[in-house]
């Protein structure tokens, strides 16, 4: 219990401290990697729990995947550029009020939660759930998410298919004068097509056609 | 004081296995120099030791000596992170791999998505050492490689789900039991194809080495890397690939699995037949090194959103489907 006790303390001290260096760091590169030292904090818990799939899916799809593509995009901006213009130049502030609202917001969803944990224990009664314990949580995820709930679950894929065709016909534009391969056309030229033999007379010479 | 024997007992085994990782890592780069010599019939590393067996060593001790430069532009910290980060990342997967049924480290339920997170974050080290250097031609390619690595896992992901269809399991070792009868290599031989060109993008090897492409970035993300750094690039690399080859032999070969199920073949130990796969695969990697040139950019991005992902998810639902309609489904 005691080893078990370390290792919850330590990681989410470092996934506390990592989240508020997010937002505390004046480089957006520092920010980006210390969100994903949250990221592998938040599914060490997750594995600590028994949550191995989540723990193991959230390492794959948020740290393996979108914090790349995250660091890409921030690593492009002009960094230096970035700093003078939003904390210097920012004297002002108009992003406080919203800010304010919405982490009210949040803060109070936080303390319903937490309420209902505390004075409604039977609400989070593990025999209420879903999930059989029986079996590995990969197998009972499966079950819930593939038989009880297959057509949420194929509504929330069509979801994001129609934001992903979204993205790309918004971003997409066909630029013209553009020189373009055809591989299929490359590839089944034949000899016939590219080499013509002809007969030079001396002194008259060829004419080529471009 | 029995937690102190616990974790001396732990630390002995992971020694046991980081070790001849490490040893074989360095025989490896031996190996891989000695079979691309031959192929263009040069003799290759034949000086130091017996065969040039301990170039690597030599090499090695070449690296410790130099000095290690540290560029003044750059971001120092993540600078000397990067390295570090993948060695680790290369070295903290093998803790899965089952050399027999009882010869694993850490027997876990997830192991096989154990093994794609890790190797999904070994893009880390590229970028962070492209980014810290502050240099051009190592953030041409730390991004060039960001993009490939990212692409290309996509497919490997894919190709692991049809080998999970037909075991029903995530287990490495259920993995390697369920290939009893048959290695997944005979039924599912294309995707063993695919996911081996993958495996070649995913740790920049040729031909699909363009985030160190020498002739266009100098050396890409490492060109500022000197000494004990750069050594440890490179190792890292070597030992991405080697376990790339071991995830080969898992998932396709049978892992430690004998091939003939019949007596003088069944005496002989898992670890021996693993290795002896894991060889198979990589002394495929090094031909490929030495007879294909290297891809163009466009091209390596094409191969593998327009024909990789498109045939893998089809093998899928074929997979699904033929496993459905004949009643093969694994039910547990």
């Amino acid at each position: 219990m005691i080893a078990h006790a370390i290792f919850f303390y330590t990681f989410s001290i470092i996934a506390v401290v990592s989240a508020i260096m997010v937002t505390a760091s004046k480089n957006t590169v520092h920010s980006v990697f210390f969100l994903i030292l949250d990221f592998i904090s938040i599914s060490c818990l997750f594995i600590m729990i028994g949550a191995e799939f989540l723990g193991m899916i959230m390492l794959i799809v948020y740290v393996g995947a979108v914090a790349v593509l995250f660091l890409f995009v921030v690593m492009m901006l002009n960094v230096a550029q970035q700093k003078n213009q939003w904390f210097a130049g920012q004297t002002t502030s108009k992003h406080i009020p919203v800010g304010l609202i919405i982490s009210t917001l949040i803060f109070f969803e936080i303390i319903i939660v937490i309420g209902g944990w505390k004075y409604k224990p039977e609400i989070f009664d593990i025999n209420n759930s879903l999930a059989n314990t029986s079996v590995s949580n990969t197998h009972s995820l499966g079950q819930v998410l593939y038989t009880d709930y297959i057509h949420v679950f194929q509504i929330s894929g069509m979801i994001l298919l129609v934001a992903m065709v979204g993205a790309i016909v918004l971003t997409f534009r066909q630029r013209s004068g553009v020189k373009k391969q055809s591989y299929i056309k490359q590839i089944s030229r034949e000899r016939a097509e590219g080499v013509e033999v002809l007969e030079v007379q001396s002194n008259k010479g060829v004419k080529i056609d471009d | 004081m029995e937690y102190l024997s616990i974790v001396f007992q732990e630390v002995y085994k992971i020694l046991f296995l980081l070790v001849p990782v490490l040893v074989s890592v360095a025989m490896i780069v031996w190996l891989d120099r000695r079979v691309w010599a031959f192929v263009q019939k040069r003799q290759g590393p034949n000086v130091v030791g017996p065969f040039g067996l301990l170039q690597s060593l030599a090499d090695a001790l070449k690296y410790i000596f130099k000095e290690i430069i540290i560029p003044s532009s750059s971001n120092k910290v993540i600078f000397i992170l990067a390295p570090i980060v993948t060695m680790t990342l290369a070295l903290i997967a093998w803790a899965v791999i089952p050399f027999s049924a009882t010869q694993v480290l850490a027997d876990i339920n997830v192991g096989i998505l154990y093994l794609f997170a890790v190797s999904s974050l070994g893009v880390y080290g590229i970028i962070m050492g492209g980014w810290a250097s502050n240099s051009k031609y190592p953030f041409l390619g730390a991004i060039r490689s960001a993009a490939q690595m990212v692409s290309y896992e996509v497919s490997i992901g894919v190709i692991i789900i049809n080998v999970l269809l037909c075991v029903g399991s995530l287990n490495l070792n259920d993995i390697v039991i369920a290939q009893q009868n048959m290695w997944f290599v005979i039924p599912l031989f294309p995707m063993f194809v695919i996911f081996f060109i993958s495996a070649l993008a995913e740790t920049n090897r040729p031909p699909f080495d363009l985030p160190e492409a020498e002739a266009e970035l100098v050396a890409g993300y490492q060109t500022e890397y000197s000494g004990m750094m750069y050594a440890m690039f490179w190792l890292g690399e070597y030992a991405n690939i080697l376990l790339m080859c071991a995830m080969g032999a898992i998932l396709f070969l049978g892992g430690w699995m004998s091939p003939i199920d019949v007596y003088p073949f069944t005496l002989v130990p898992g670890a021996i037949w693993l290795i002896l796969k894991i060889l198979l695969l990589f002394i495929l990697f090094a031909l490929v090194k030495a007879i294909v040139p290297r891809y163009r950019y466009d091209q390596l991005m094409r191969l593998g959103w327009k024909i990789f992902l498109p045939l893998s998810l089809t093998w899928v639902v074929l997979t699904a489907s033929y496993l459905f309609y004949f009643n093969l489904l694994p039910v547990n």
